[in-house]
């Protein structure tokens, strides 16, 4: 933005008031989609790639890898890799419904937003349980 | 200066037909993902692939191989998609909004390559019965 178009824009009303709103669940899952896509993006696909290369580098180099993998630190990236799966995935599907143009009165927008928001947490925690223990 | 562009200027220079490509490919990459992705979740929690050995017995099927090999495509284009809006919404800077798009297609297709390398060695070596790596 040029000084001039600034100087301009300070002396009008600004619409639509980007300032003033009311904060709401649609907004959380909206950055939360933005955020795990860049890290899944940039973060998953590196882990993806390092796993399949591994393997295919040989048995020593694999074995150090699922080393890694099954370490704390590997299992706060896997585990946080997943929840980014889920999350994404959720907002995904919702977007995909969003796409048919149903879904958006206030009150289910805000109600699936909500559901978008949890559930996919409550699914790594799931997912992660059963890796551990075997069961749910 | 009038207020439109003279019809000789943006003759053949107007839409390519192709505007709705990334947006019907990133969609379509979804719903691929979803279905891939759930049956790798399901795989991982189900199938040991904690050694190499197992990795290769893994992949010597084909209907372990060619999902994976189409995950891997189908996660890459969609990455790309996705991470060029990040750069294209954020990184006002020409040069550096040029170099960064140069570098996620590096990106991309470099990490498609290896990936798709990785999982054809690991299928073949066992196809063919030659020692696994390793």
């Amino acid at each position: 933005m040029t000084a001039a178009s600034t100087e301009t824009a300070a002396a009008r009303p600004i619409s639509p008031h980007l300032t003033v709103y009311k904060w709401g669940p649609h907004m959380l899952v909206s950055i939360l989609h933005r955020a795990t896509g860049d890290v899944l993006g940039t973060v998953g696909a590196l882990v993806l790639t390092a796993w399949l290369v591994c393997a295919a580098l040989g048995g020593d180099i694999y074995t150090a890898f699922v080393g890694h993998a099954n370490a704390w630190y590997g299992q706060v990236v896997l585990i946080g890799l997943t929840w980014s799966i889920l999350q994404h995935t959720a907002s995904g599907l919702r977007h995909l419904l969003l796409d048919t143009g149903a879904g958006y009165e206030l009150d289910s927008n805000r109600l699936w937003s909500w559901i978008v928001a949890i559930l996919p947490a409550l699914l790594t925690a799931a997912f992660w349980l059963y890796i551990y223990y075997g069961k749910l | 200066m009038d207020g439109g562009t003279e019809l000789g200027k943006v003759r053949g220079l107007g839409s390519a037909r192709a505007g709705t490509h990334h947006w019907t490919t990133q969609r379509l990459t979804a719903i691929a993902n979803l279905m891939l992705l759930t049956w790798l979740g399901v795989t991982l929690a189900t199938v040991n692939l904690s050694s190499a050995d197992a990795m290769t017995r893994w992949l010597s099927s084909p209907f372990a191989a060619v999902p994976l090999v189409l995950l891997v495509i189908s996660v890459f284009t969609h990455l790309r998609l996705g991470l060029t809006v990040l750069i294209e919404d954020y990184v006002h800077d020409a040069a550096l909004k040029l170099g960064s798009l140069v570098l996620l297609t590096f990106f991309t297709f470099g990490g498609m390559g290896f990936a798709l390398f990785a999982i054809a060695k690991l299928a073949f070596a066992a196809a063919t019965g030659a020692p696994s790596a390793g």
